[in-house]
């Protein structure tokens, strides 16, 4: 991952000779922010500014935390902060920095079998999706979104399972192709349904928190580096320089400014006036159980 | 090594690549289809030809010598045409990640990561079906080589060349199974572009896939239309080839 040089010859002619010119940054994520199309559309930014190039692999926020858990990353953004935290906390990951959000979105056929549209909480709405035993499509891949869909059928207090219930095992985009066959509803993040929506008959049914929905759809995206502490071979510089760059104002401004269909799909977080120390460390963390 | 290697042989074939495609107008981004054309043959083709290098040795070896279990490796082989992809590259992803026995050539998400899971596809169809091909040819032509005085070498020359059209499928085989494969290019390779849409690691299965996954069906089947072209043509060239300077 580090010290290899850019076969591809995309970047431009002259770039300033940093430190990390010519390398390569591994860089696992989440389907969504690939998908959407967001990363290629700013990443040439960065590449130009360092003369380097960036390995985007599109896995899933589970699958992206293992790989940079088995040093075949240099840098993750995922979404699910119960993961995160964990990774954290592992001292696999380190200079955590909340990155951009969107939010979740409950879909399903215009139809409504279950009735849930307008529900005011999505707990209520999958409890009521349970009770009609109406189809539900999970990812059921340890995704963000699928880490996100288990907290809320807890919060529901209902155990999914039966027929109505059907684990895919795939990306977001074919999560909502399948729940369009079927008539299903399903959770989705926002901007995959978004950059989506023209290619499907689903409509959202209940709102995240970006359209005045309930705060515990909210979808927060996180950017850290691979401890160098833990694996050698990671590229610290270069995770430094990016995290350093993607929640600069310009890259901040960049992910601002994506828009798809005409709509917004990520709002970015990281320049605020406020500290936020919480980005920094776990959940709950204290200073005392540093010493564990 | 195999680095340089690409870089000699993409020339020819980002010209095979753009021929192929720049007739038609794709919608997708400049070079793109182009690009995973060139990362598609590169890695089948070097895969490929690795796996025939070792493929038809053994074949030809085993088509000639008797030697105590050879059924075994017979059926080890005959196994091999049915591994699954997506297992063998789980496989080369534990050797080639970080913690695996490979991790400190830092080949995870690489072209050669690719070739070494592909090339674990390709070599036991080649060598099955050269071996069929081999045991297939009349014995009555090794007794005439050998009655004519040829040593063993050349009842083998004589054996490879009358074998050649099934050694010929042999490859074709191995390279069918390359090129449509999608599992583990996948797993190991990662499915990578850079930010301006050129082809790191992803092959025309992959992005299919990618397409598939989005919904995009319509972009997913114009690749799938160009993956079928190139397997098409390179059928007919090894088939020309394979014919090539025996007048019948």
């Amino acid at each position: 991952m580090d010290g290899e040089t850019d076969e591809s010859g995309s970047n431009g002619e002259t770039t300033a000779q940093v430190g990390v010119a010519g390398e390569t940054l591994t860089l696992t994520t989440t389907t969504s922010t690939y998908d959407t199309g967001l990363l290629d559309a700013i990443h040439t930014d960065f590449e130009d500014l360092y003369g380097v190039s960036v390995d985007a692999v599109a896995q899933g926020t589970g699958a992206a935390l293992e790989s940079a858990r088995n040093g075949d990353a240099d840098v993750v953004v995922v979404h699910a902060r119960s993961l995160e935290d964990e990774f954290m906390r592992n001292g696999y990951g380190i200079n955590r920095r909340d990155l951009m959000f969107n939010d979740f979105v409950i879909v399903g056929p215009e139809a409504d079998p279950a009735g849930i549209e307008g529900a005011s909480s999505a707990t209520d709405a999958l409890a009521t999706i349970a009770d009609a035993q109406a189809p539900f499509v999970s990812r059921g891949d340890n995704s963000g979104t699928h880490t996100k869909e288990l907290v809320l059928w807890e919060e529901a207090g209902t155990q999914p399972g039966g027929d109505w219930y059907q684990e895919t095992g795939t990306g977001m985009g074919e999560a909502l192709n399948i729940a369009n066959q079927q008539g299903a509803y399903t959770l989705s993040d926002r901007g995959t349904f978004i950059s989506q929506r023209a290619e499907i008959d689903l409509t959202i049914l209940v709102q995240g928190p970006i359209e005045g929905g309930p705060e515990i759809l909210a979808n927060p995206y996180g950017v850290m580096a691979v401890n160098p502490g833990v694996h050698d071979n990671a590229n610290y510089d270069l995770a430094m320089a990016y995290i350093g760059w993607i929640t600069s104002p310009g890259a901040q401004d960049a992910i601002a400014d994506y828009q798809m269909n005409g709509e917004q799909l990520f709002f970015p977080e990281a320049v605020s006036e406020k500290p936020d120390f919480q980005q920094y460390v776990p959940e709950g963390w204290q200073p005392d159980s540093a010493s564990e | 090594m195999a680095a340089r290697l690409g870089e000699r042989v993409s020339v020819p074939l980002e010209a095979v690549g753009s021929a192929l495609v720049g007739l038609v107008d794709l919608p997708f981004r400049d070079g793109y289809v182009p690009s995973i054309v060139v990362v598609s043959l590169y890695v089948s083709l070097v895969a490929v030809s690795l796996s025939t290098l070792v493929s038809v040795p053994v074949a030809v070896t085993m088509g000639f010598l008797e030697f105590p279990g050879k059924s075994l490796v017979k059926s080890v082989i005959n196994t091999g045409m049915g591994f699954p992809s997506v297992v063998v590259g789980l496989v080369v992803l534990f050797a080639v990640s970080n913690q695996g026995p490979l991790g400190s050539f830092e080949l995870i998400f690489t072209r050669e990561a690719m070739i070494m899971s592909q090339f674990v596809l390709a070599t036991p169809p080649i060598t099955a079906i050269s071996l069929a091909a081999i045991t297939g040819v009349d014995d009555r032509v090794r007794e005439a080589a050998r009655a004519l005085g040829g040593t063993r070498v050349d009842v083998a020359l004589v054996v490879l060349k009358e074998a050649r059209y099934g050694i010929a499928t042999a490859i074709l085989a191995g390279f069918g199974r390359a090129i449509s494969e999608v599992g583990s290019v996948l797993i190991v390779g990662g499915n990578i572009t850079s930010a301006d849409g050129i082809s790191k690691t992803r092959t025309l299965t992959t992005a299919i896939q990618l397409e598939a996954r989005q919904g995009r069906y319509e972009t997913a089947m114009i690749l799938g239309v160009v993956l079928v072209v190139l397997v098409l043509t390179v059928n007919t060239i090894v088939v020309r080839l394979s014919d090539g300077g025996t007048p019948r």
